[in-house]
C-alpha cells in the first residue's frame, strides 16, 4: 500500500468517535500536527481486537504536535511536544484555512 | 453443608484462615478467568507443560534493563554506531548481538542540550520489554499515563528532574506497534569510560526519560 502523506505533511486526526477498540487517544481527535516519520504498515488494531486479521496492513505515521495546542491550559515551554503513532485511516491533510 | 462433603468444606474453611495476597477477595475478573481456563486447558491436553510456564514466568521476571544500558554505552562511544541506531533501532540492537527481541519495533529518540524525551503509553502500558525487561508498577499507573502527557514538567519535577524552560520536552506517546527508548545525554566526568562503566550508570528511569544519568565518584 502507498503510503498518503510523507514526513513534514500538516495533517488533522480525525475528530470521530465510533466504538470498539482504537489506538487513536481521544485527547488527540480533532487536533492539527506534522508527520514526523512513516513507520511502516500495520495489522489494524481496530479488526485484530475483535479476532479478525486486520488486513490488508496500513500504514502507520508518527505524528508530532505541539502541546499548547493539544492542551489550552498546557504549561509547559512553547515548543514542547508529544509524538505519537497514528494510522492512516484516522489522518486528514490539513486544509488551508480559506482567505477571507 | 452435608457430612460427606465436610473434607472439602474443611480445606476451604481452612484456607479462609490464611492472609490473601494482594486481591481484595471479589471474583477474578474474566479475562482473568480465561487465562487460567485456556492455561489450563493448554497443560491438560499436553500442548505446554506448567514447567515451560513457569520457566518463561521466570524468564520474564530475570529480564532487566542491563541491554538497554549496554545499547547506550555503545552509542555514546561510537557515533557511527549511534547514527545507525537512531535511524533503526532494532538494526543497532542486532549489531550487538541482541537477538532475542521478539517482534519489537525499536525507535531510539535522542537526548540533546536541546531536547529532553519521555516516553509514554497513555493507552495501555506499552514498554519495550524485551529491551528494558518489565515496566515499573508506576509506568502503568493512570496517574503517569494521563499526566505525563498532559503536565510532563510537573510529573518529571515529581520524579526529581527539574528541567529549563529552553529544554523542549518531547513526550512519545507509545500507542500503535513502536516501541521506545531514551538515549540519554553522556554526563561529564565520564571521559575515558569503558563501555561496562558507563553501562552500569544508565538506569531503567534513564530509559524512560524520568532521569538523567550521572558520573557516579569513584
Amino acid at each position: 500500500m502507498k503510503s498518503r502523506f510523507r514526513a513534514g505533511d500538516t495533517v488533522n486526526v480525525r475528530a470521530a468517535y465510533p466504538p470498539g477498540h482504537i489506538r487513536t487517544p481521544y485527547y488527540i481527535r480533532g487536533k492539527r500536527g506534522v508527520i514526523e516519520r512513516i513507520c511502516g504498515e500495520f495489522a489494524n488494531p481496530e479488526e485484530l481486537a475483535f479476532g479478525r486479521d486486520g488486513l490488508p496492513k496500513r500504514p502507520l505515521y508518527r505524528v508530532r504536535f505541539g502541546q499548547q495546542h493539544v492542551w489550552s491550559d498546557y504549561g509547559g515551554a512553547p515548543e514542547d511536544t508529544v509524538d505519537i503513532e497514528i494510522f492512516e485511516h484516522w489522518l486528514e491533510p490539513a486544509v488551508k484555512e480559506a482567505a477571507t | 453443608m452435608s457430612e460427606h462433603a465436610h473434607g472439602h468444606q474443611h480445606d476451604r474453611d481452612h484456607a479462609r484462615t490464611f492472609q490473601r495476597d494482594h486481591d481484595d477477595g471479589s471474583p477474578l475478573p474474566y479475562l482473568q478467568v480465561m487465562e487460567i481456563a485456556m492455561r489450563e486447558l493448554l497443560i491438560e491436553t499436553g500442548v505446554i507443560t506448567s514447567d515451560e510456564v513457569r520457566r518463561q514466568i521466570e524468564r520474564m521476571d530475570a529480564r532487566g534493563h542491563s541491554r538497554g544500558a549496554r545499547v547506550v554505552a555503545r552509542a555514546w562511544t561510537d557515533p557511527e554506531f549511534k547514527a545507525r541506531l537512531l535511524a533503526n533501532g532494532r538494526a543497532g540492537c542486532d549489531e550487538l548481538g541482541i537477538t532475542d527481541l521478539e517482534a519489537l519495533h525499536l525507535v531510539v529518540v535522542e537526548n540533546t542540550e536541546k531536547v529532553h524525551n519521555v516516553i509514554v503509553c497513555t493507552l495501555c502500558s506499552c514498554y519495550p520489554k524485551p529491551l528494558l525487561g518489565l515496566p515499573p508498577a508506576w509506568y502503568k499507573s493512570l496517574p503517569y499515563r494521563k499526566r505525563m502527557v498532559r503536565e510532563p514538567r510537573a510529573v518529571l519535577k515529581e520524579f526529581g528532574l527539574e528541567l529549563p524552560e529552553d529544554v523542549i520536552v518531547r513526550i512519545h506517546d507509545s500507542t500503535a506497534d513502536m516501541r521506545y527508548m531514551v538515549l540519554p545525554r553522556r554526563p561529564e566526568g565520564t571521559k575515558g569510560w569503558g563501555e561496562e562503566k558507563l553501562a552500569a550508570i544508565v538506569s531503567r528511569d534513564c530509559l524512560i526519560g524520568v532521569a538523567l544519568p550521572h558520573a557516579v565518584k569513584a
